[in-house]
């Protein structure tokens, strides 16, 4: 395995088994996350990318089970199979946490009213480490300031309903980052945020990366983000990882046709009012009714009769591949 | 836009405070300034947007020209091109012909239709009220109302339940254009949308407006869709209004420093423009006691003495030859930046 490789998913496949009915959510996606890179994990809602994070967390509901393929992290302590790991046994709480840790979407539900944020933040490092109390304290201070939250000594003290929304997402930020997590898992911690403040918690991310070297795998709907932030990028339709590459590879040269289409029908600031935007047309299929083959074939311009089956993935060069039947040329 | 520049509606210093209540008595102890002395005109026939953060007003200042909230102060007149009338003045039954004229499409599509009804309960409803008797003839305006913004006839007779968002949210469309209105207030209409049904939604309402003429007021926080569908924008910050200009010069030569943070913020899904963001501090503050002076002074990077203390007049400018205004002492400065 190569070494900058932090945690790799192979031919995972996640599904939902409700009313006798079975969601294939994610039905075989593999891909790297790097050391100190950020990996963009986009597509619409209900594509699978949340509960791709979730399976490498080890959070998903009950209904749900982990079918087939190998989650890998590569610690420092040699190769550790995630999905083999009992849910909530000794060993992947220790890594839950402490090495890979997780930002959710909405912080003011993923934090504890009744706790304040300074005894959340601490909780996590009383967990994990053999700090005193005092230095637990000290501790979460430090990460607070770090985050850029005014007057962290009154701050630690304060319970989630007296932070706004921005500066809730921080603390959950610093709950994450407490550790020093050699991962940290993003599920769209900016989508309930303002720009301004999306920006602020973007600039927070780089620097992070930067400093502690953490690997980030950013989960967003939004291409803007992508562009801004991703090192690598991951585009998912319907539960199948349908493009893979860097951002220059996915962005400029956008090789399958659900990529191609998400990227022309965005409105682009600064391209004035007459751009044309060409929306896909349809809408995603029923989760519980998939089309046959090709899970995007039945809304794509190009399909034909070879797109009843599933393409396998092809590489067009070294970091870039695409899983079609037509996959275009470079633009 | 047209050559004859017709105004359809003309708010003067309006202003919609929601009283604070505290202790048994419910004494008002104050209030929150959600729009807080708005005067603008809208042109017949034009998109304009309405952006800000969340909790800047730009949803109370929408809700009130329908009236479906009472602003407390200002004048509201609304031209149908034979007479001037003052929203805020008018009798229920008066409100209830004008409110003909004035439709809103909501947010969020799941919860703005009534779960229990057919899309032609839901729809027939505002025809019911405006005097369409038969019910054949409700079933055929509706039909066509649907296939106006490309669903099927067959599909009135299902529940809401049984379409998908972006579906609903062209239901929500339609229901809007049921009884022919001249103005459509559209409050981030397409903000709870996935990206390639945004792209459809969008381009639905472009093209409606062209077929029957209408005039827009399309609030949301998105600037990338603002550039597409308007024809002039109206930044909105702690309730007033910050920056009003067509829709080009203010991306091109912004005049308002939040303006400018605004754009900087947003991540633009093109490579080649990578660009250095110019982060705002701090969070929006509280509409209930909003800073002295200039309500940005505390998050702005260039701000001045005079901006503590003094409140900015919305004051026009030409940029191009359009009209271009500004809430700003340093307006013009911000030009040459």
């Amino acid at each position: 395995m190569k070494d900058d490789v932090i945690i790799s998913v192979k031919d995972l496949k996640t599904f939902f088994y409700t009313n006798n009915r079975c969601n294939k959510a994610v039905n075989g996606v593999s891909f790297d996350i790097k050391k100190g890179k950020t990996l963009c994990v986009v597509g619409e809602s209900g594509c699978g990318k949340s509960v791709t994070a979730s399976s490498i967390m080890q959070l998903l509901p009950k209904l749900s089970r982990i079918e087939n393929g190998k989650i890998t992290y590569h610690s420092n302590e040699g190769d550790i199979r995630i999905d083999q790991l009992k849910k909530n046994g000794a060993e992947m709480r220790a890594i839950r946490g402490s090495d890979i840790s997780m930002i959710f979407q909405d912080p003011m539900t993923a934090l504890n009213p009744v706790y304040s944020i300074g005894f959340q933040i601490s909780e996590n490092i009383q967990y994990h480490t053999r700090l005193k109390k005092s230095e637990r304290k000290d501790q979460s201070i430090k990460l607070l300031k770090e985050m850029g939250i005014p007057l962290p000594e009154q701050r630690i003290n304060e319970y989630p309903h007296q932070y706004s929304g921005g500066m809730r997402q921080r603390a959950m930020i610093a709950m994450a980052m407490a550790c020093n997590p050699k991962v940290l898992i993003a599920d769209e911690p900016t989508t309930a945020l303002d720009v301004t403040i999306q920006a602020q918690i973007f600039e927070l991310m780089d620097e992070l990366k930067e400093k502690h070297d953490t690997a980030i795998m950013l989960i967003t709907h939004d291409m803007g983000v992508v562009t801004e932030l991703a090192d690598d990028v991951v585009v998912m339709y319907m539960g199948n990882i349908v493009e893979n590459g860097t951002v220059d590879d996915v962005l400029r040269k956008p090789s399958h046709p659900y990529t191609k289409a998400l990227l022309e029908s965005i409105p682009v600031l600064g391209r004035g009012k007459n751009q044309v935007i060409e929306p896909i047309k349809g809408s995603t299929p029923d989760p519980y009714n998939r089309p046959k083959g090709c899970q995007f074939a039945p809304r794509c311009p190009y399909a034909d009769s070879s797109c009843l089956v599933m393409p396998d993935e092809s590489s067009i060069n070294n970091t870039h591949s695409v899983r079609c039947w037509h996959p275009m040329e470079a633009v | 836009m047209s050559e004859s520049i017709e105004t359809i509606l003309t708010l003067k210093d309006m202003e919609t405070h929601f009283p604070i209540k505290k202790g048994v008595f419910k004494r008002t102890t104050g209030y929150v300034k959600a729009v807080d002395g708005v005067s603008l005109e809208v042109y017949r026939g034009e998109t304009l947007a309405l952006v800000g953060e969340s909790g800047c007003g730009k949803t109370t200042l929408g809700k009130s020209i329908l009236q479906l909230v009472k602003p407390t102060s200002g004048k509201i007149i609304y031209n149908d091109k034979t007479t001037e009338r003052d929203l805020c003045r008018l009798s229920q039954k008066e409100m209830m012909e004008v409110n003909q004229k004035l439709q809103i499409v909501f947010q969020d599509p799941q919860s703005s239709l009534n779960p229990a009804f057919t899309i032609f309960g839901s729809l027939q409803d505002s025809l019911k009220a405006h005097g369409i008797k038969s019910k054949s003839e409700r079933r055929k305006i509706i039909g066509d109302l649907l296939e106006a913004v490309n669903m099927r006839r067959e599909q009135m007779d299902l529940y809401p339940h049984e379409f998908s968002g972006g579906q609903r949210q062209r239901i929500g469309i339609a229901r809007a254009l049921s009884i022919e209105p001249d103005l459509i207030v559209c409050d981030e209409a397409v903000s709870a949308l996935d990206v390639s049904i945004q792209a459809q939604v969008l381009k639905l309402l472009k093209d409606i407006k062209e077929e029957r003429n209408l005039t827009y007021i399309f609030i949301t926080h998105d600037l990338s869709v603002v550039e597409y569908i308007s024809d002039r924008v109206a930044v909105m910050y702690l309730g007033k209004i910050v920056e009003l200009a067509e829709v080009e010069d203010l991306y091109a030569s912004t005049m308002h420093p939040y303006t400018k943070a605004l754009l900087s913020a947003i991540p633009v899904a093109d490579l080649d423009r990578r660009k250095k963001r110019i982060l705002l501090e701090g969070d929006v503050p509280s509409p209930v006691n909003p800073p002295s002076g200039c309500p940005f002074h505390p998050r702005c990077s260039q701000c001045q003495d005079i901006c503590k203390t003094v409140v900015p007049e919305l004051k026009r400018f030409e940029t191009n030859g359009n009209e271009h205004y500004s809430a700003c002492h340093f307006a013009e400065e911000q030009l040459s930046q």
